[in-house]
């Protein structure tokens, strides 16, 4: 039943580290953060990890198990082979505070940027209406944890750090297209999700959606509408023929001051 | 977090290996460049080659050259006319819709991503390192242009049209009655395909509905979006398997208008 | 040690950025005051998203027959009668305003047929009345009031030209002693969790909104953070907590594989249909309705199964009794040998639901299982069983401001207590948070404006507190934290777990002193940045004095009441109804010499015993206490319907 895995695991701070071998033992049904843990309580007491509810609901415990960007508390041991030996780094786009511990402040000052919930301001509390069907969008994007997989897997930020002031990434992104679907909300954040948050870097490939633990179709149901949005809102002449003479001029709402 | 001003001077991990995965990422896109090559290649072979598009006894006409505007076309092989120039195919003959075919598939979400990824290798798999030292995306020229996929998307209807009538016109005998071979069959099967593939296309599903903000108040573009939302969760099964109905519709065209295969005929 | 120390000074200092923390602190923001949000884990992970089944408040929207007073009888009924009248009464009367201004601020319910926010059935409530967002409300409910105070401060980035002028999350930052001057709160000490680095909050206010104590506990539905540090920072700052032997056995948490023990398996599962079942496959849930709540709980399989499409004419099915019987029922067919094969019972919504609406209704239940048990609830049962998941007793507090009763101290949340009584009913709790974390915020900005001077932090506490949370860095050698910490865990669960005895109870205070003794002595290696082992080793100090609490009044309260089940004293008593047991600490004893006293239940207000029946009041109270009521000389024992 139990065995001992081989695990190399990247311990470091502020850049500079190295995988360091360790065997520790698996019992059946436990997932790659119980065995950190364990090795936490017998060996390396001072191996920094993240972590929080082990039930994927909060999404602390991103890392790169093998290479690829998943929860620890939600990979499971057993779809490793006992003979496998797990490679367990920090994530790669954000910098490390101490071995699979990162700095992750860059989302939050992204989530700054964005205007926030805009109701009509004669709605008050209590008065809203909304249907279900109106509300099913955001709703799928409102089930993110943010655990910042799908930053860390979008080749805009990882492979090219030099654009993490132009893209605010698929997490955010995907804030903007909550939105922007939000049946109460006034604001339109077309203009700025392309100028300010980047949405043109976004290549569509895939890989934010490939990563999410919470299954949300980032790239079909968030950033490919967004563009579509875009696309009515800049690039459209037809569209914007139709506002001119309509003089339905548009008012794009501005990104926050200060935000960054 | 909010502290890290405090905080020292942090810096990302530093891995020197382009990817720590161990599964065999790199088939994908191998196997989704290998396939576009190949497709390509031969669609660029058919294109030019002029002939064996049209077989006027079943009044077969393959997608490639429809419609045939060039006044070299063969009587009978476009719905348009032939008011093209007459030269020879150093421009295809159907050039007017090869274009908007070609763009529609060059700027589709889907095939983005795939080429993208097979070719581009922006990135060639998740969290594998791609090779480019800057990267700008889709926000200059010429990428830029991929904004303009919903005009193509207008343009595919149209093309899905032409095609449709052509297909109708693939059940007609030698006699100019109804009638049908093993050609209409697959003709009909390719254009079906291709209206789904066209129809689940992201632009249509945002143009149908997806640009709306309150579903509740427009239930009958409500109920198309669900639809087309359907269709477009397989817009990339669509994609990959038109391009098989294509070539092999275009294949059995050539071949029987070369005579080097009769078409088994069901009925007249 | 005492190297340089990073100083701030604000208004308010929330502890704690959970429900109840954020609330709070939005509140004190909206009342101009310059406030600090102190947070052990990142912004917008604290254990709230972990409630699921929904936030419950008296809107009426499903049944119009629903209003504050039923919701007050339900929480009364739920906690036997023990809950601080007040707070019930405050918490009914708000609750629905709380959640229309979450969705003001963008939060997005479910909805019903006519565009309101949906409300579902729960264990103890009346009427529908949880709403929900699926089955994970929590999330939405921190990602609400994380958003809103990100609105804020880009409110504040236009005013101030700093988005946090007026109010700054300190993420990943551990306060681990309160600080105090002239007798009241002067400011908060302790250490960012990333560097290491000793931080000091200068502030008149503190609100304490810490959350609870499961980590105490070896089968918890809780995550690390829940030490009982804001217990233990008040007990220290010389607050008084009450009837912490309350502890709330969640009765449906994951019993495989082992790793995921204890996790929860939310209540709505059992709302929206699911049924528990013992190994023979009998409901037996029908043989475990107890007196009290007979009259409202159905007796047949068939007319329990009529309720959820007519439940105006049908009474409710027993698996929705309040928690607390639900578990001590479970427990009973385990050990009568009637359990699952891996010692929980089923609990089976497969049977009962069409997949695609189990999908629908409880997506995030169908994901953990089908990922950590590699069980698909819409084919088959789930097996599960009781799990420690809520601390009722806490900081005892002024109903309507949350203070405390040193001066300066608030506290709000699962570390408050009163509210819940003996047992909280399921979706009291995301309510609780946003009520009272509102009227704390309220109560601590008021505070502070009605301050004719702010006490100043004395420098030798500051230093004694650097040293105290240096020392297990320094010791070169000594016991492994986490060790201990398994240790005192498994004393919890096996000597003050679900179901209590006198005698085990002795030996777990013998077995704490012992313990405390080598907690003192741990060491940790590595440096400061960052380092788990010296995190657990601090959190160790406060999980140790709340276990004494916890264990000393479970041993005083000699009846069985909600979360508190004596094997040698199984009743409920009219007597005890009328006994607070609160906790503090000896001044001047030694460190964690715990000292508990009894102190009477206030007197419910007559226009809120009117509520009830005189019958289902005399099942609780004594007769001296309902002598004031009309009709209550007479002594007949007529049935409560």
């Amino acid at each position: 039943m139990g065995y001992k895995a081989a695990l190399k695991i990247w311990r470091g701070d502020a850049g500079a580290g190295q995988l360091a071998d360790y065997d520790v033992e698996v019992n059946e049904g436990e997932v790659v953060l119980d065995v950190l843990h364990r090795l936490q309580a017998t060996q390396a007491t001072d191996l920094a990890i993240r972590w929080n509810c082990k039930a994927g609901k909060c999404g602390s415990c991103s890392m790169e198990i093998n290479g690829r960007p998943r929860l620890a508390c939600m990979t499971r041991m057993s779809v490793f082979s006992p003979e496998e030996t797990l490679t367990i780094t920090p994530m790669r786009t954000f910098p490390v505070i101490r071995d699979l511990v990162t700095d992750v402040s860059f989302n939050y000052a992204k989530a700054r940027e964005i205007p926030s919930f805009t109701p009509p301001p004669e709605v008050k509390p209590g008065e809203f209406r909304m249907r279900q069907e109106d509300v099913n969008r955001s709703q799928e994007f409102r089930k993110c944890i943010e655990c910042f997989l799908c930053q860390n897997t979008c080749h805009v930020i990882r492979d090219h750090a030099e654009n993490e002031g132009a893209f605010a990434g698929p997490r955010f992104l995907m804030r903007v297209a909550e939105l922007e679907m939000h049946p109460a909300d006034i604001a339109d954040r077309r203009e700025i999700a392309q100028d300010d948050f980047g949405l043109g870097y976004c290549n569509i490939t895939k890989c934010c959606t490939e990563v999410c633990p919470e299954h949300i179709k980032i790239t079909d149901n968030a950033l490919i509408p967004m563009k579509e949005r875009v696309v009515g809102r800049k690039y459209d002449p037809l569209v914007w023929l139709g506002s001119r003479i309509t003089r339905r001029g548009a008012k794009d709402t501005p990104a926050v001051p200060g935000g960054r | 977090m909010t502290q890290a001003t405090e905080a020292p001077a942090r810096t990302r991990a530093q891995i020197s290996e382009r990817t720590l995965r161990k599964d065999p990422w790199w088939q994908a896109p191998r196997l989704v460049a290998a396939l576009l090559t190949i497709w390509v290649l031969y669609a660029t072979v058919r294109v030019f080659t002029g002939h064996w598009y049209y077989v006027p006894k079943y009044h077969y006409l393959t997608p490639f050259y429809s419609p045939c505007v060039s006044g070299e076309c063969v009587p009978g092989s476009s719905a348009l006319g032939h008011w093209w120039p007459a030269v020879p195919p150093i421009i295809p003959y159907a050039v007017v819709s090869l274009v908007f075919v070609l763009g529609f598939r060059l700027t589709c979400y889907y095939y983005r991503r795939a080429y993208y990824r097979a070719f581009w290798r922006a990135p060639a798999a998740c969290a594998v390192r791609e090779p480019h030292a800057k990267y700008t995306g889709e926000t200059r020229f010429p990428l830029i242009g991929q904004n303009l996929h919903r005009y193509f998307f207008y343009m595919a209807l149209v093309i899905a049209v032409l095609l449709t009538y052509d297909a109708a016109q693939a059940f007609r005998g030698p006699d100019g009655n109804f009638g049908f071979g093993i050609g209409s069959l697959i003709l009909l099967a390719n254009v079906i395909l291709l209206w789904g593939y066209t129809l689940s296309c992201h632009s249509c599903r945002h143009i149908t509905g997806g640009r709306l903000k309150h579903f509740s108040k427009h239930p009958v573009r409500y109920w198309i979006w669900t639809k087309v939302s359907a269709l477009n969760a397989r817009h990339m099964q669509f994609a990959w398997i038109t391009l098989g109905t294509l070539m092999l519709a275009d294949l059995y065209v050539m071949l029987v208008a070369s005579g080097a295969l009769s078409d088994p005929r069901f009925f007249n | 040690m005492t190297d340089e120390i990073k100083r701030y000074s604000y208004d308010v200092v929330v502890i704690g950025a959970g429900g109840s923390g954020l609330r709070a602190a939005i509140e004190a923001r909206l009342q101009g005051k310059k406030t600090a949000v102190i947070s052990k884990s990142l912004f917008g992970k604290a254990h709230t998203v972990m409630a699921e089944g929904g936030c419950a408040a008296a809107m009426g929207n499903r049944n119009p027959r629903d209003n504050w007073q039923v919701h007050f009888r339900d929480t009364m009924r739920g906690g036997k009668f023990l809950n601080n009248w007040r707070m019930a009464e405050l918490h009914a009367k708000e609750a629905p305003d709380r959640v229309w201004e979450l969705e003001a601020w963008g939060a997005v319910f479910d909805r019903t047929a006519d565009g309101k926010i949906s409300q579902r059935n729960f264990g103890g409530h009346e009427y529908p009345r949880l709403a929900h967002v699926g089955d994970r409300t929590g999330l939405e409910i921190i990602r609400t009031l994380q958003q809103k105070v990100v609105a804020l401060q880009q409110e504040d980035a236009v005013e101030f030209g700093d988005p946090e002028a007026m109010i700054k999350v300190f993420a990943e930052t551990t306060i681990t002693e309160l600080l105090s001057g002239d007798g009241r709160i002067a400011g908060a000490f302790g250490y960012f969790r990333d560097t290491g680095q000793f931080v000091l909050f200068e502030t008149p206010a503190v609100v304490l909104a810490t959350g609870g104590i499961g980590k105490t506990y070896k089968v918890t539905s809780n995550s690390w953070e829940y030490t009982g540090d804001g217990h233990a920072l008040a007990l220290r700052a010389g607050a008084k907590l009450l009837n912490m032997e309350f502890v709330q056995l969640h009765p449906t948490g994951m019993v495989w594989p082992p790793s995921v023990r204890g996790l929860l398996v939310t209540e709505s599962v059992r709302g929206d249909g699911g049924v528990l079942r013992n190994s023979e496959g009998k409901r037996f849930m029908f043989s475990y309705v107890p007196d009290v709540f007979r009259p409202q709980y159905a007796e047949t399989e068939e007319e329990a199964d009529r309720w959820y499409a007519d439940p105006d004419n049908n009474r409710r099915p027993p698996e929705l009794l309040p928690r607390d019987e639900v578990a001590r029922s479970i427990n009973s067919e385990v050990k009568a040998g009637r359990g699952s094969p891996h010692g929980g019972v089923f609990l089976d919504v497969s049977t009962r639901l069409p997949a695609d609406e189990i999908m629908r209704r409880l997506p995030s239940m169908h994901h953990q299982f089908k990922e950590l048990a590699d069980v698909d609830i819409t084919k088959e049962p789930m097996e599960v069983g009781p799990t420690c998941h809520y601390v009722m007793g806490g900081v005892e507090v002024d109903p309507d401001t949350g203070a405390a009763s040193v001066p300066g101290l608030f506290a709000v949340g699962e570390v408050s207590g009163g509210m819940h009584g003996s047992n909280r009913l399921g979706g009291n709790s995301l309510s609780d948070l946003l009520v009272f974390g509102r009227r704390a915020g309220l109560g601590a900005a008021e505070y502070v404006t009605a301050l004719a001077s702010r006490p100043a932090v004395p420098e030798a506490a500051v230093s004694a507190a650097a040293a105290v949370a240096a020392e297990p860095l320094e010791r070169p050698e000594g016991e492994n934290p986490y060790a201990i910490q398994g240790e005192l865990q498994v004393i919890m669960h096996d000597l003050v777990g679900l179901i209590r005895r006198e005698s085990e109870m002795k030996t777990a205070l013998v077995e704490l002193d012992k313990l405390r003794a080598r907690a003192a002595q741990v060491s940790v290696g590595g440096g400061r940045a960052y380092n788990p082992g010296w995190h657990v080793a601090l959190d160790l100090r406060n999980m140790m004095v709340v276990a004494e609490c916890v264990a000393q009044a479970a041993l005083e309260r000699q009846e069985s009441r909600g979360g508190h089940t004596r094997d040698d004293y199984p009743g409920m008593s009219p007597e005890w109804r009328k006994v607070n047991l609160v906790c503090s600490l000896e001044p001047s004893g030694p460190s964690g010499a715990v000292s508990l006293r009894r102190q009477p239940t206030p007197a419910m207000r007559t226009d809120l015993l009117e509520l009830f029946d005189l019958a289902e009041l005399k099942k609780y109270m004594t007769d001296e206490e309902l002598a004031g009521l009309p009709g209550a000389t007479e002594t007949s024992a007529e049935g409560t319907h």
